[in-house]
């Protein structure tokens, strides 16, 4: 299982990546490989307000819809188009090429809560 | 040659013909004279040219590929596929219900008045209820017209509350028909023991929540056992109690949901009371309600005065029509027929039996497979695939392994809240002989998954096409036929 180290991660398997006053963000390879042939990412509209806790979107693969939640609050400031077209990313690179969104985060303090590589590794495998 | 299974399109020959047509006794008219050019067609319409008995042939072959409860064992979990009575069909082609016509004048047609009336009664004692439309053409539509109740219920009060509670096991039509009608979801987690959790219910109750939407059984097959508690917690804060009637196959004359505490039931004729669920349809969803709730239902209603039936529309506070003419007739037809032949003792049995089938199997394939919930079960039951994914085999290899031995495979990947769920339904219908061999089958396969997975990762072996490229036809869905040249 892939888990770069310069990535966060949440426990909802959504990885962050620091970008200076952004963030970006996507679904882990355990995620991807857990739901299988992902064929439709439902994202929001760029400028759009997200809340930490609430869905932001969805991820279908073949198997089952999957909400997606954002780890912080902000504004949505650039989302991936590419996945319109080809949701496959998301399997293939879903650490490059199958980012979800960027997001402008409204409270930074927000991102001190998250998990490093070892941590969310050690999740799971207690999962297991 | 085209093998006749091919498309009807790929058999055509031109100038072939299934039918002769008399020739035209009218004059032929010129469309040029009535249709402005854009309206016609500027090369002829390719329709298929076969033969009549290549026509038989191509459809015979289809059909002969079709799998059915009338071809075998088919425990697909949560839709209770069980057998649907012959006599059932017998009664739906009497003359008297099926040559009459919804706009026939109701003094005419007092015979199927009757039933229908007959069978909201039975269905109001078979759900604890007080009312019951039939109108509802599925167990979707019975959903969204529940809320609809409820929403107007509220409003009636003074009051526009925002939620519906739909637990994490739910059946995913149950947040879809609240969000149609108008209501944002809030999603209840389950316990430890699969049931809901009450004290999270507590949390998430106030005065804002319109309904809780409930199966019991619930989807993991287990009886919500603190449903009186429940029921009273959304009570309290002056919400509505909705039962999804997916699962009563379980609870036929053992309790209802009237008794539970629910004020709103929608019962799926096509899953419990026998009637087909093939091809799409056509389905029903009849909706009943408790006595406060009456004046919502529907209309029109079925009053009878004397011994008339007639409908009757004057209901200021009903939700309006939900269905053209009185719902799915046909199939209420079946449904009234299959109460009426096995009476209060015998839907008793079949909840028994229906019990008594599930439990037996989860027993002899618990030692086989992860059971996250191991105590008794209702009509169905949740097996999980972990062990087999450490082997690197996963539920959806098992489920196309079963085809291999003539089986319709259990609902996977379903409910949500089990890892690799193999959801199983066997139904009272069975006898001991199928579900032992079904038994037999799982218990080979699980081995299989020890010995030679290859095996499983590479089923179906047997039919006449193995694994249907899922992703490409969701995400490249060819949906229209282009005749290659």
């Amino acid at each position: 299982m892939d888990l770069p180290n310069d990535l966060k991660y949440t426990d909802e398997h959504v990885w962050v990546r620091e970008e200076g006053d952004f963030i970006s963000i996507g679904v882990t390879d355990h995620a991807q490989d857990e739901l299988g042939d992902v064929v439709f990412v439902e994202l929001p509209e760029q400028g759009e307000q997200l809340s930490a806790t609430d869905s932001f979107g969805s991820v279908e693969s073949v198997k089952t819809v999957s909400e997606l939640y954002t780890p912080v609050d902000g504004e949505v400031v650039k989302v991936n188009q590419a996945l319109e077209d080809t949701p496959e990313l998301v399997n293939e690179s879903p650490y490059q090429q199958g980012w979800l969104i960027q997001i402008k985060p409204a409270n930074p303090d927000q991102l001190k809560q998250l998990l490093d590589s070892q941590s969310y590794q050690k999740q799971l495998s207690e999962k297991e | 040659m085209k093998p006749y299974h091919s498309l009807i399109f790929e058999i055509s020959q031109s100038d072939r013909s299934a039918v002769d047509l008399p020739d035209s006794d009218v004059d032929t008219i010129n469309l040029n004279d009535k249709f402005p050019n854009h309206l016609l067609r500027e090369t002829e319409a390719e329709l298929p040219e076969v033969s009549e008995l290549q026509l038989i042939r191509h459809y015979t072959a289809l059909s002969n590929k079709n799998y059915g409860v009338d071809s075998g064992f088919y425990p697909l979990g949560s839709c209770t596929m069980k057998y649907n009575p012959k006599l059932n069909e017998d009664v739906a082609r009497l003359e008297g219900f099926n040559r009459i016509h919804p706009y026939q004048s109701t003094e005419t047609v007092q015979g199927a008045m009757h039933l229908l009336y007959q069978l909201q009664e039975d269905l109001a004692v078979i759900s604890g209820m007080d009312a019951v439309t039939l109108q509802p053409s599925a167990g979707a539509q019975g959903e969204w017209t529940g809320l609809m109740i409820a929403k107007k219920y509220h409003q009636q009060n003074g009051e526009n509350r925002s939620k519906v509670l739909v637990p994490d096991s739910a059946h995913g039509t149950n947040p879809a028909s609240a969000a149609v009608a108008g209501f944002e979801t809030v999603t209840i987690p389950s316990n430890a023991d699969g049931l809901v959790d009450v004290e999270a219910l507590k949390a998430h109750v106030d005065h804002d929540t319109a309904a809780l939407m409930l199966t019991n059984p619930s989807t993991l097959g287990l009886f919500e056992k603190d449903i009186v508690e429940i029921a009273d917690i959304v009570h309290e804060a002056g919400g509505l109690l909705y039962y999804d009637g997916a699962n009563a196959n379980a609870i036929l004359g053992k309790t209802t949901p009237g008794k539970m505490g629910f004020d709103i039931v929608h019962l799926n004729l096509h899953k419990t009371f026998t009637t087909p669920h093939g091809g799409g349809g056509p389905g029903a969803g009849p909706v009943g309600v408790v006595k406060e709730l009456t004046p919502y239902l529907p209309v029109p209603r079925i009053t009878k005065e004397g011994d008339q039936y007639r409908f009757h529309t004057d209901e200021p506070l009903s939700v309006g029509r939900v269905k053209g003419y009185y719902g799915n007739f046909g199939i209420l037809v079946r449904a009234y027929t299959y109460i009426r032949t096995m009476g209060p003792d015998g839907l008793r049995q079949v909840s028994e039996s229906a019990v008594l089938h599930a439990n037996y199997l989860k027993k002899r394939l618990e030692p086989y497979f992860e059971a996250p919930y191991p105590q008794i079960c209702k009509h169905e039951f949740v097996l999980s695939g972990i062990n087999q994914k450490k082997l690197g085999v996963r539920t959806l290899d098992i489920a196309k392994r079963l085809l291999d031995f003539g089986y319709h495979p259990p609902t996977i990947y379903f409910p949500l809240n089990v890892e690799e769920a193999l959801m199983i339904e066997p139904t009272e219908t069975e006898t001991k002989e199928t579900l032992d061999a079904f038994a037999d089958t799982m218990i080979q396969i699980a081995k299989e998954i020890e010995e030679n997975p290859m095996m499983v990762l590479e089923a179906p072996h047997t039919t006449v096409i193995g694994r249907l490229d899922e992703t490409k036809a969701s995400r490249k869905p060819i949906l229209r036929y282009t005749k290659q040249e």
